[in-house]
């Protein structure tokens, strides 16, 4: 029988530095809640907004899988790899950290907020050369349709990261119902609203809602409301 | 009060200096670095250690002395020096 854990958008974990809120799904920073640790190989799910001209300073990272989503406007990024760019709302940025990377992530507009998804995963192996990428997605081909957007494999759609894990970003109507099989019976999957409403395993899931679910090989979603979310599938174990 | 003395084992030195500086924003820890296996065993000698963080670069027969040698907590750090130090060592200490 399939174990569930629900998280609803209100009971996260916040920062408000001012220029940046964050809210923390699982601890991270000052937040910390031992029942709040992570999710199978998934460590980090913050979801951040930060203020025109601002951003994080020069800061290294190590041996984590980095992913950042854009929802709404740019964000600029440079590392110590001399990688420099822009990520907007329908990209999908990628660090493999490894053995160490310093790097830094600031609002690319002067005036208006960016807002993005940051997600941590442990990686699958430790001390790999850092690595750096980055796509811009087709927004269609998410629309009453799951959108792979990360897996292990290098040549499979979307960007790619050292663990088994598979992301997918669903934009459905209201009244659609879709499954999702995992692709392994050892993984979980969570599941991040970004905006509308759904159900999964009798849980309704709204806006900024996080569920987990594992011990299963498939599950369905129905789709409330308009709604647009991410699934992550991840190993429960690592 | 004595504070909790914090071990980092890790090869790269820009990241273990910002490790360092966020273990000793804490009042209450201080914190240790060791480039290799050998400086911390060494470093066993004259301190008590009261957690051991391991960080990148070290290969798994480092890794397995450490933990073959110190009888505390041993924890891999994760981020370097990012927003999961905190949390790992909260976690090591049982808070």
């Amino acid at each position: 029988m399939a174990q569930t854990t629900y998280h609803a958008a209100n009971t996260r974990g916040k920062a408000d530095l001012g220029w940046l809120k964050s809210y923390h799904t699982f601890s991270f920073g000052g937040y910390y809640n031992p029942d709040r640790m992570n999710f199978g190989a998934l460590r980090v799910l913050n979801d951040d907004t930060v203020d025109g001209g601002k951003g994080f300073g020069e800061h290294p990272h190590d041996n984590m899988e980095i992913i950042s989503i854009p929802l709404k406007g740019g964000l600029k990024h440079l590392d110590s790899m001399d990688n420099e760019a822009v990520i907007s709302d329908g990209d999908i940025q990628v660090m493999s950290a490894g053995t160490g990377i310093f790097h830094e992530e600031h609002n690319d507009d002067q005036h208006d907020a960016v807002q993005f998804l940051q997600i941590w995963v442990y990686p699958n192996v430790l001390n790999v050369e850092p690595r750096y990428d980055q796509l811009t997605l087709n927004k269609a081909d998410r629309h009453n349709q799951l959108q792979q957007v990360l897996s292990p494999n290098k040549d499979d759609a979307g960007v790619w990261i050292y663990q088994n894990a598979w992301f997918h970003l669903g934009n459905f109507d209201k009244g659609l119902n879709t499954g999702y099989q995992l692709k392994a019976k050892s993984n979980g999957v969570y599941i991040f609203v970004l905006s509308g409403s759904i159900k999964i395993d009798g849980q309704i899931l709204n806006t900024r809602d996080g569920f987990g679910i594992w011990d299963t090989d498939k599950f369905n979603i129905e789709v409330l409301e308009d709604a647009e979310f991410l699934l992550m599938e991840v190993p429960m174990s690592f | 009060m004595k504070k909790i003395e914090i071990l980092t084992v890790g090869k790269h030195p820009e990241i273990m200096k910002t490790i360092l500086r966020l273990i000793n924003s804490k009042p209450e820890w201080n914190g240790t670095i060791a480039y290799s296996a050998t400086e911390a065993i060494a470093g066993s000698q004259t301190t008590a250690f009261d957690v051991v963080l391991l960080c990148a670069g070290l290969d798994e027969v480092e890794a397995q002395q450490l933990k073959a040698h110190f009888k505390v907590p041993i924890v891999q750090h994760y981020g370097g020096g990012s927003g999961l130090l905190f949390a790992e060592i909260y976690q090591a200490l049982g808070v």
